[in-house]
């Protein structure tokens, strides 16, 4: 049965849990939908994630490539569509766990890179699983910086065939997924040398492994990189190649082609390859990040209202955790900031969408913006939801760290996500540089694109909020917001051009702002996230209690922002000091509304408990049975204790010399 | 391998300082001839063959436990041959053998022969602590339940005394009430001590300590009653057999309580202890313990990403000219150099609560406790600031290090998961700071109604003014210099004042309106544990800034002293929200301090690599392929790699079970 404190929690709900499961999704047909593919994949054993916990590395991984070959076979089975709605709820379902999935951006790079011959030759056999692939663009000493890559691919003419090398350590690929023991086949990038020219980093196609038995072909050293913080079950590999010869068909050449007699000829236009890459920091986030924030949020929640610890008032009950004023400040934030990030994300997969048309269309205009959106997004939804994974585990106490809990392993996940993608820095400074170039162009007079018309707009002013109930009005908190954003753009905008003026060389000035400018980067995309929550609260469904729930859920995210960067808002005067003791007052006040909520608020994320796979988090709330009932799982319980007889037996019996 | 050459630009660094190296590691150990007893003690471990073995990033759970037990029953026997008795050194011992780590023996020697020795009665010491000492016995300490952990008086295991056959009967009557979480306790020991609610002639007298035998002497198994195991595998302590402990009906005699202090008497006659203060000191100790752990741990890391920053290159500053270092870039020392003035910071923090727990140790035996509740409140609140620091900035290090922070060769993922269960253990650290506010406030009403206070919250005396002047004691005017840590003590000085006040004035107006302390004391909790991370800030700048004048060599002293400007200008700037709303700094001081932050980044910057040199850890025990001293980092990541277990054939097996078919099936 449930646990009654439990049971309790879900009885008091203010708004219909179903319907706010439907809106979630995007509509009731697609809770259902989605249901009805998590309920195929956890009912069949192959897929079963029960005992991930207690595996090796070497047994994750096998697990994994096990998976991914039967769910091919699942696939076919369900008579489900590989470029369906379906797919999409399965990956999720599989929470990533499954081994080859490098070799769809394989076929990705070669559909959106190859030629129409290139497509022809190798997506057939690729779909088909004749091939595996991996995509190898890291290396030993460069990520962030691709023309950098020290990998080259020299054509000789003589042969019609390039000639691939790691000419040094630092030049090996390294860290590609299904690299290390999986993959046949890879697109590797290198540095395109013709006749002793260089002509920069260029895709190409190469195997890797023999299709026979495996075995890594001549000149080809390949292997797994090692163990990592997560990720034990994916074979990232290391790649080193010695005078490794392709045929000339093999560099990808949708845009660019080395002819016969080793002519260069680049044509059409990269953009859309450009576009690729910034749509795919954007495809991420949903299944990488804003859903691990869910679980993680679900486990914390449910648990705080199971655990119950020391007294709130002499001679009651002990209390549950979660009415502790300290415990509802770190879990409830991080709530409301998973339902902003899943509101954004739906904002940013539009705005895609939108792009998409337009470059369809040969318009390319809005193809600064999209960049700027899917760099600074990117890295704020993956700080944030990292940094909110791990309140989450800090807030379950000591059973957190235990690994069926499930949430160091929801850590350990995504915390990868900062760096995968693009490094946070790295992109929220790409973000900067297109607002410090709008900023600009709007003082100037130019047009800019619609969502930093703000930039112009703004004009500094006073706080007219007298109460602390003037700021549950988004009125107040978005203006203050704003000027914040827009401050530390005109800010940053103007220590750079004095820097210049004042003779530092530009990349110098720009260095020496950097500090600055990330923090204004983190100030627009923080004012766009609460501003999109505020415009997806009005525009929800009145009924059943959800638009109310939300709007709690937005002024608690808007203000807890503030209450967490009190430094910058007061810098702006738009707020005072007095302001300041009113914003706190209301953040407290929402603290115990939220409460209320909060497991119906979890519930509507709609997790089975194989999904969240954590003893603290599952439905029932039966916890502590749980936790028993895994530890008595554990090999170490299962297997007896080789360490008795080798070595504990001699110590206690004083026979030490015999170690 | 073929030995390796130093790393050009790790020469370069380490030419370019303006300071020794060397001068400030004898600060950091309090002397040159405790460095050099401490290397000595670190070369016996290192040219040690016993004391060798395999990567544990590539073992097993269960080998890593067999490596770590083996390592430990040689210690003990080593340690003893060379005749180290020293607690110190004996630590200094421990840490070097295990890296750092925590190792299943911990218990045992950290709190099963030290309770014995506190709390049992003579007699008991005859018969538990020799064996114990000679390891026949392998002891822990069962307290954390399934259900209770930072709220110990809700514990529910029972002993309940049987006058008939004169014996404790223990039971774990629910599932919450089994013992979780002791290390040592899954497969180690052979006996534990255990709390439980002890229960005499129908009553029930509170919690007490009990020593139970758990498995067989000669077989290990466990004893008929008792089931034991592994709590299965956590985040990270992969060498400790933390486990569980279940009890049904165990019968233990009557003299396996530890009656030095209470006792139950033959008839049931329970005789009450004198005083219970004295558990205050061990928890001092202790939490004084996890201080300097957080500074190792965050030293540590910060060694790793500055050598690796100063290795790393990439992309460029400049069009045309070579990639830079890493380390020059504005936001990666940004992200760096404050938390290394943290690391100092609590390094001297660590060292101070040590000493003055020492110091009034002598008046603890005499009986003198005065001291000791105000040291008691401020550990816990430190104990609490400069863990979550050290958490934070651990993860702050290995995101700075990119990709490769996130394998297991840079060592960081390790010193994380094995540093972050600080946060908990050892008093939570939530409920530590709110410990450290009850003091606080008690504090803030002595002054209140008149009495003065002494120690780190005299700043609390200066608040009578308020009576007078009706604004807050903290807004007179503090002169703030950007470039004098003592004028900055004076400023997070005065920002704690500003929010002990607030805190104690909201407390009071929920009192005034809800009638119930406990209700109001909820919901003021959060601005209670602002008011003491405060407190607490205060007290490491204070300290810091402290150290600076017992540095005698002037190159030493001048780098500290930008480090403990960082670190103090770097607090504010992230806190600029406080000294804004308390009227301690304007918003044009605001912006002093941020542009003198940046600043001290590129001052620091050329001494940076030298700065973590002071810390002198080995290669051995840093256990990272990105913070080598010789910065030959990409070579021996491919050394370290080709040693993964998924390489030890060159055709994983999978591939004939699974991608076989599925390559060839069509």
């Amino acid at each position: 049965g449930v646990n009654p404190d439990l049971a309790s929690e879900r009885l008091a709900a203010s708004f219909s849990v179903e319907l706010l499961t439907a809106s979630l999704d995007g509509g009731a047909e697609r809770t259902r939908m989605r249901r009805a593919v998590v309920e195929a994949i956890e009912n069949d054993p192959v897929f079963s994630q029960e005992n991930q916990y207690f595996q090796s590395q070497n047994e994750r991984y096998e697990a994994a490539v096990k998976r991914a070959v039967y769910l091919q076979k699942k696939i076919r089975e369900m008579g489900w569509s590989e470029t369906g709605t379906e797919v999409q709820y399965i990956y999720r379902c599989l929470s990533g766990d499954i081994a080859l999935s490098l070799h769809r951006v394989f076929m990705r790079s070669i559909s959106v890179l190859g030629s129409d011959e290139q497509i022809a030759k190798w997506m057939p056999l690729a779909t088909s699983y004749q091939i595996i692939g991996s995509y190898a663009q890291t290396e030993l000493g460069h990520g962030t910086y691709l023309q950098g890559l020290e990998t080259t691919a020299v054509f000789d003419a003589a042969t019609q065939e390039f000639i691939l090398n790691t000419p040094k350590i630092s030049a090996m690929k390294w860290w590609p997924g299904d690299m290390g023991r999986s993959a046949t086949h890879s697109v590797v990038f290198a540095q395109l040398y013709v006749h002793g020219k260089c002509y920069g980093v260029h895709p190409f196609i190469l195997q890797i492994r023999s299709l026979q038995d495996h075995s890594p072909r001549p000149g080809v050293t390949v292997g797994d990189i090692g163990p990592k913080m997560n990720f034990q079950h994916a074979d990232n590999g290391f790649l080193r190649l010695q005078n490794v010869r392709v045929p000339r068909e093999n560099m990808l050449s949708k845009f660019c082609e080395v002819q016969p007699d080793g002519t260069y000829v680049r044509w059409g236009s990269q953009k859309i390859n450009y576009f690729t890459m910034t749509s795919v920091r954007i495809s991420v986030l949903s299944d990488e990040v804003i859903r691990p924030l869910m679980k993680a949020c679900t486990i914390a929640i449910r648990y705080s209202v199971v655990r119950r610890q020391s007294k709130l008032k002499p001679g009651e009950q002990e209390a549950k955790i979660l009415d502790y004023q300290t415990q509802q400040q770190k879990l409830l934030p991080q709530l409301a900031a998973a339902y902003a990030f899943h509101f954004i994300n739906t904002y940013l997969h539009e705005l895609f969408n939108r792009g998409y048309q337009d470059i369809q269309g040969k318009n390319f205009d809005s193809l600064p913006e999209l960049h700027a959106f899917s760099s600074g997004f990117k890295a704020i939804v993956t700080q944030h939801c990292t940094s909110g994974v791990e309140i989450c585990l800090r807030a379950c106490g000591g059973h957190g760290y235990s690994l069926l809990s499930g949430l160091p392993s929801l850590y350990t996940k995504i915390i990868a996500s900062c760096i995968y993608e693009g490094e946070n820095t790295v992109l929220l400074l790409q973000t900067a540089r297109f607002l410090i170039k709008c900023f600009m162009a709007a003082s100037a007079g130019q047009p800019v694109p619609p969502s930093v018309t703000y930039l112009s707009s703004a004009k500094p002013g006073k706080c007219p909020a007298k109460n602390k109930s003037d700021f549950l009005n988004p009125e107040f908190y978005l203006k203050a917001y704003e000027q914040m954003a827009s401050r530390l753009i005109s800010s940053s905008a103007a220590k750079l051009q004095h820097l210049i003026q004042s003779g530092v060389e530009e990349y110098e000035a720009w260095n020496q702002c950097t500090v600055q400018l990330e923090r204004a980067a983190k100030a627009h995309c923080h004012y766009i996230t609460v501003k999109n929550f505020v415009e997806t609260v009005e525009k929800l469904d009145n009924k059943a209690g959800i638009q109310k729930i939300m709007k709690h859920l937005c002024d608690l995210f808007a203000l807890h922002g503030i209450f967490s960067n009190m430094g910058d808002f007061l810098y702006d005067g738009y707020l005072t000091t007095a302001h300041m003791d009113l914003v706190t007052a209301s953040y407290l006040d929402l603290l115990p509304v939220i409460r209320k909520d909060a497991v119906p608020l979890v519930d509507a994320f709609d997790f089975t408990d194989k999904s969240l796979n954590s003893a603290l988090g599952s439905y029932d709330g039966q916890v502590y049975q749980r936790l028993y009932d895994g530890a008595r799982r554990s090999p170490t319980n299962q297997q007896g204790n080789p360490a008795y007889g080798k070595y504990l037996k001699p110590l206690l019996q004083n026979k030490l010399s015999k170690l | 391998a073929a030995a390796m050459v130093m790393n050009a630009d790790l020469r370069r660094e380490r030419a370019a300082a303006t300071f020794q190296p060397e001068l400030l590691t004898h600060v950091l150990d309090g002397g040159a001839e405790r460095t050099r007893r401490r290397r000595e003690i670190e070369a016996l471990i290192a040219n040690d063959p016993d004391f060798q073995h395999e990567d544990f990033s590539f073992l097993s759970r269960s080998q890593r436990y067999g490596q770590a037990i083996r390592k430990s029953a040689l210690m003990v026997m080593k340690l003893r041959e060379y005749g180290i008795a020293d607690p110190d050194e004996i630590y200094l011992f421990k840490s070097f053998v295990h890296h750092g780590r925590p190792e299943p023996l911990d218990l045992h020697l950290g709190m099963f022969l030290p309770t014995l020795l506190t709390q049992a009665t003579p007699e008991q010491q005859d018969r538990f602590f020799m064996p114990a000492w000679n390891l026949e016995i392998i002891g822990t300490y069962a307290q954390t339940e399934m259900g209770h952990g930072s709220h110990v008086r809700g514990l529910e295991t029972t002993a309940t005394y049987d006058p008939a056959t004169q014996e404790f009967i223990l039971n774990s009557p629910t599932v919450t009430s089994i013992k979780w979480w002791p290390g040592g306790l899954g497969k180690t020991s052979n006996h534990a001590i255990v709390l439980a609610q002890l229960y005499t002639l129908g009553q029930c007298k509170g919690l007490h300590a009990f020593i139970v035998p758990i498995r067989e002497l000669g077989t290990h198994k466990p004893l008929p009653g008792i089931t034991v195991g592994d709590i299965g595998p956590k985040f990270g302590y992969d060498e400790i057999d933390n486990g569980y402990l279940k009890m049904d009906n165990f019968r233990i005699p009557r003299e396996n309580m530890l009656m030095k202090y209470a006792q139950v008497e033959p008839d049931g006659t329970y005789v009450k202890p004198l005083s219970d203060k004295l558990t205050y000191g061990t928890m001092v100790f202790i939490r004084a313990h996890i201080v300097g752990d957080a500074a190792r741990a965050l030293s540590r890391s910060c060694t790793i990403a500055i050598r690796y920053s100063a290795v790393r290159h990439q992309s460029e500053l400049k069009a045309g000219e070579p990639e830079p270092q890493v380390l020059d870039y504005q936001t990666q020392q940004y992200k760096l150099f404050p938390l290394l003035g943290a690391a100092y910071a609590f390094h001297f923090v660590g060292t101070y609560i040590r000493d003055t727990y020492r110091r009034i140790s002598a008046d603890i035996i005499e009986g003198d406790l005065s001291e000791l509740p105000e040291l008691h409140a401020l550990t816990a609140g430190l104990k609490a600031f400069c863990s979550w620091i050290a958490n934070a900035g651990i993860e702050e290090c290995r995101m700075a290090c990119g990709g490769h922070g996130y394998s297991r060769c840079s060592g960081l993922p390790d010193i994380y998961v094995t540093f972050t269960p600080s946060c908990t253990y050892e008093g939570e650290n939530t409920v530590m700071m709110l410990q450290t506010a009850r003091f606080l406030i008690k504090s803030y009403m002595q002054v209140g109604s008149g009495q003065r206070v002494t120690g780190t919250v005299s700043y609390l005396n200066d608040l009578p003014r308020q009576h007078i002047q009706p604004q807050h004691v903290a807004a007179r005017p503090v002169t703030v210099l950007v470039n004098d840590p003592v004028s900055l003590v004076e400023a997070y000085k005065a920002r704690a004042a500003w929010l002990v006040e607030a805190a104690a004035k909201n407390l009071q107006a929920e009192l005034n309106r809800r009638k119930n302390k406990d209700d109001a004391w909820n919901v003021t909790s959060v601005d209670l544990v602002r008011a003491t991370d405060a407190h607490c800030h205060y007290v490491v700048v204070k300290l810091f800034t402290a150290k600076l004048s017992e540095i005698n060599n002037a190159a030493v002293r001048a780098v500290m002293t930008d480090l403990c400007l960082l670190f103090a200008l770097h607090g504010i700037s992230k806190n600029a929200g406080d000294f804004l709303q308390a009227g301690i700094l304007t918003n044009t001081q605001v912006n002093q301090v941020n542009q003198h932050v940046k600043e001290l980044l590129a001052i620091i910057r050329p001494n940076a690599v030298a700065l973590v040199d002071a810390f002198d850890y080995s290669d051995s025990y840093l256990g990272s392929v990105l913070g080598r001293y010789d910065g030959n980092v990409y070579e021996t990541m491919f050394e370290w790699a080709k040693k993964s277990p998924l390489n030890q054939t060159e055709v994983h097996e999978s591939f004939h079970k699974y991608l076989k078919p599925m390559l060839s099936k069509l």
